[in-house]
């Protein structure tokens, strides 16, 4: 089931195909005790390496604290990386400001997670959806009004005059989090990060927005970032799934590999976690790993689950950190109970 | 009732005034829990389940438009009683409350062990030592060390907070807990933890819950029963065995089938439209203009129909219902 599996972990340049390539990214916010003295650092994103594909779905799984919302957020440069590269397009987007910060920003489309918190309450769904446009110059108020449409119709926002006016306290949580999307999808945007873009919202609701980013995602050939805490909803939208503990990407595979093979210890704990609706449940508890995750300002030496890990071995685990080991062609985990094949992502060479 | 009913609720009505009309948030609700057993109340939001708790409990804002009805916890009448003995003889001593977000409705300016043992001060009239040494046991009880006791909510993580609420609601022995969507602003692991403490609070103690939850899958890991509900109606109850595996309304059918399975490979559905709004609710069915199965009969309001057991709210199995509970003059079998 693997074998179909292509990254380009392994190779130096970044192919055509790849949209988006993080390298050895660290977001790291500063401690600061009355403001000025430096205390320490709260390592939110440690040695992030992967690349994005044009057209794909990456959906990124963590609990929260675990810097899922750190990763993304320096994917739109709401944060600056600490150390690392961000290569978008075979340019380096890390230190951009100005004019091409703008530009850069209008190829991603940020889906919030909670959409009423996401929308402006005091304007029209019409004019949350100008905004965008306004802002980067498209001068045309033609062209201007009917890309709203466009972008209304795509989300299924019908009969369009019905919503145009309204405000977002007078939709329903999916209506709105079609608007979110919709606003998200006006500048026609090669990326699409989706911030828990579900978790808000009712169960009877949720399937039909997941299949509405689906249907965007194939429609345009988009990439996706998928965040979410969710497992169970991660299958029917992405292809590649990367697991996140305390700051690290612990697990990267295919899905389908992931639910059936899972490797690193805390995947594991994480699938048994997750219920499955069955009236046996309640007869028997869950085996969860005890503890809490560690602090991202002192975090753990060596792996950072290991105080909590039913593997752990002494001298190993909580002496040296392990890299990324790829046990089978595909799958990705940093765990050293697979030690053996390892797997490095050199620094790539790109435009600043 | 019988023995072993603990609580026995009768065709419960609250509805709102508002600016616009009367709010029909809990309209003619009924079922019955058995002791050291749980029922979930199973409903998106907005279908009235938050109101229904707080309809029994009798926390009312001030906008009540219509409360009656019949709830009795033990045989005792608790509807006939005034607030004050309400307050004295039921509110934390037979029935506490895990309230929605409890984890941030603690006092930030009180210790963790002070606010759990105020309860025990005030409804059992403990000295403060004696509630201290008692918070402590709920403490060891929901997993959270002593020694947190002495901190302050800030100090503690989203979890350990909501093991406090749950802990304060413990504290007095109530025969019965109500748990408002006790995890859904948790992680995984944490909510997995706190159903594990749910459990084995319910296999030591003999307790029963109401637990409140939106959450299909996570509502599993506690009921014994469960109670769909549907723009303030009660539409389906029925045993875990039977509803997680063969649902009885249509809606439940399709809620069950909007939750996506970790493991099966086919694609979850959704439910097309929207509850309707409580203000006018539709005179038949409620469920009728979502709903896959719907035929003529539907613009009538459907009578509870006791099929194998169990009430359901539909149409489509009045020919082998064995009761039916007539909408006209509720809770009279016929």
């Amino acid at each position: 089931m693997s074998t179909d599996i292509q990254h380009n972990a392994t190779s130096s340049a970044p192919a055509d195909d790849v949209l988006i390539s993080v390298r050895n990214l660290h977001v790291w916010f500063e401690l600061k005790k009355w403001g000025f003295s430096h205390v320490g650092w709260v390592r939110a994103v440690d040695n992030v390496n992967f690349d994005l594909k044009r057209g794909e779905a990456i959906a990124i799984v963590g609990e929260s604290g675990c810097g899922k919302s750190s990763l993304m957020k320096t994917l739109l440069l709401l944060n600056r990386p600490h150390k690392g590269q961000v290569i978008f397009e075979g340019k380096d987007i890390s230190h951009l400001t100005g004019k091409e910060l703008k530009a850069y920003r209008s190829q991603i489309g940020y889906v919030q997670q909670d959409p009423y918190g996401a929308l402006p309450p005091f304007m029209p769904i019409h004019r949350i959806l100008e905004e965008p446009l306004i802002i980067n110059g498209i001068k045309d108020k033609q062209e201007r009004e009917e890309r709203i449409r466009n972008a209304m119709q795509e989300v299924a926002l019908t009969p369009v005059e019905d919503f145009l006016n309204k405000y977002p306290h007078m939709l329903s949580g999916g209506q709105q989090q079609r608007v979110v999307i919709a606003r998200a999808m006006i500048l026609e945007p090669k990326l699409l990060v989706a911030d828990e873009p579900v978790s808000m919202l009712d169960a009877s609701v949720r399937v039909e927005i997941l299949r509405l980013l689906r249907k965007l995602q194939e429609q345009y050939n988009l990439s996706v970032m998928y965040i979410t805490h969710d497992l169970s909803t991660v299958r029917f939208f992405s292809e590649r799934i990367f697991v996140m503990y305390a700051g690290k990407l612990v697990e990267q595979t295919h899905i389908v590999e992931l639910l059936h093979n899972p490797l690193h210890p805390y995947t594991k704990a994480l699938l048994t976690g997750t219920s499955v609706p069955d009236a046996a449940n309640a007869k028997h508890l869950k085996k969860v790993p005890p503890g809490e995750p560690p602090s991202l300002v002192k975090p753990p030496p060596g792996c950072r689950f290991h105080p909590r890990c039913e593997h752990f071995m002494a001298g190993k685990c909580d002496a040296e950190e392990p890299p990324h080991f790829e046990p089978i062609p595909g799958h990705i985990v940093n765990c050293w109970l697979y030690e053996g094949n390892r797997v490095s992502y050199p620094e790539l060479e790109a435009e600043v | 009732m019988n023995e072993t009913t603990l609580l026995h609720v009768e065709d419960l009505v609250l509805y709102f005034k508002t600016s616009r009309g009367l709010v029909q948030a809990v309209d003619h609700v009924s079922f019955d829990l058995h002791k050291n057993k749980a029922v979930v109340i199973l409903g998106e939001s907005g279908c009235g389940k938050s109101s229904m708790a707080k309809a029994i409990l009798r926390l009312l804002p001030r906008n009540v438009g219509r409360y009656e009805g019949r709830v009795f916890i033990d045989d005792l009448d608790i509807m006939t009683l005034s607030d004050e003995d309400f307050r004295k003889q039921v509110r934390w001593v037979k029935i506490s409350m895990v309230p929605q977000a409890a984890m941030n409705a603690l006092n930030p300016v009180l210790r963790a062990g002070d606010q759990v043992a105020e309860p025990a001060m005030i409804h059992l009239g403990l000295k403060k030592e004696d509630a201290l040494d008692l918070a402590r046991e709920m403490f060891q009880r929901v997993g959270v060390p002593v020694d947190f006791l002495t901190r302050y909510p800030f100090e503690l993580s989203g979890g350990m907070r909501q093991r406090v609420a749950i802990a304060m609601a413990l504290i007095t022995k109530p025969q019965l807990i109500v748990l408002d969507e006790p995890t859904s602003a948790l992680d995984l692991l944490t909510q997995a933890n706190i159903m594990n403490v749910l459990k084995t609070i319910k296999w030591e103690t003999g307790t029963s819950y109401i637990l409140i939850t939106h959450d299909i899958a996570t509502s599993s890991e506690l009921a014994d029963e469960v109670a769909v509900m549907y723009a303030g109606q009660i539409i389906e109850v029925n045993d875990a065995e039977h509803f997680f595996e063969k649902p009885l309304h249509p809606y439940s059918q399709k809620l069950m089938a909007s939750v996506p399975k970790l493991y099966g490979t086919e694609e979850p559905d959704f439910i097309p439209g929207r509850p309707p709004s409580l203000l006018n609710p539709p005179s038949g069915c409620r469920f009728a203009d979502r709903c896959h199965l719907r035929f003529d009969k539907c613009s009538q309001e459907p009578p509870t129909f006791i099929v194998d057991g169990h009430p359901v709210k539909c149409w489509l199995y009045e020919k082998e219902a064995s009761a039916t509970l007539s909408p006209a003059n509720k809770g009279e079998v016929s």
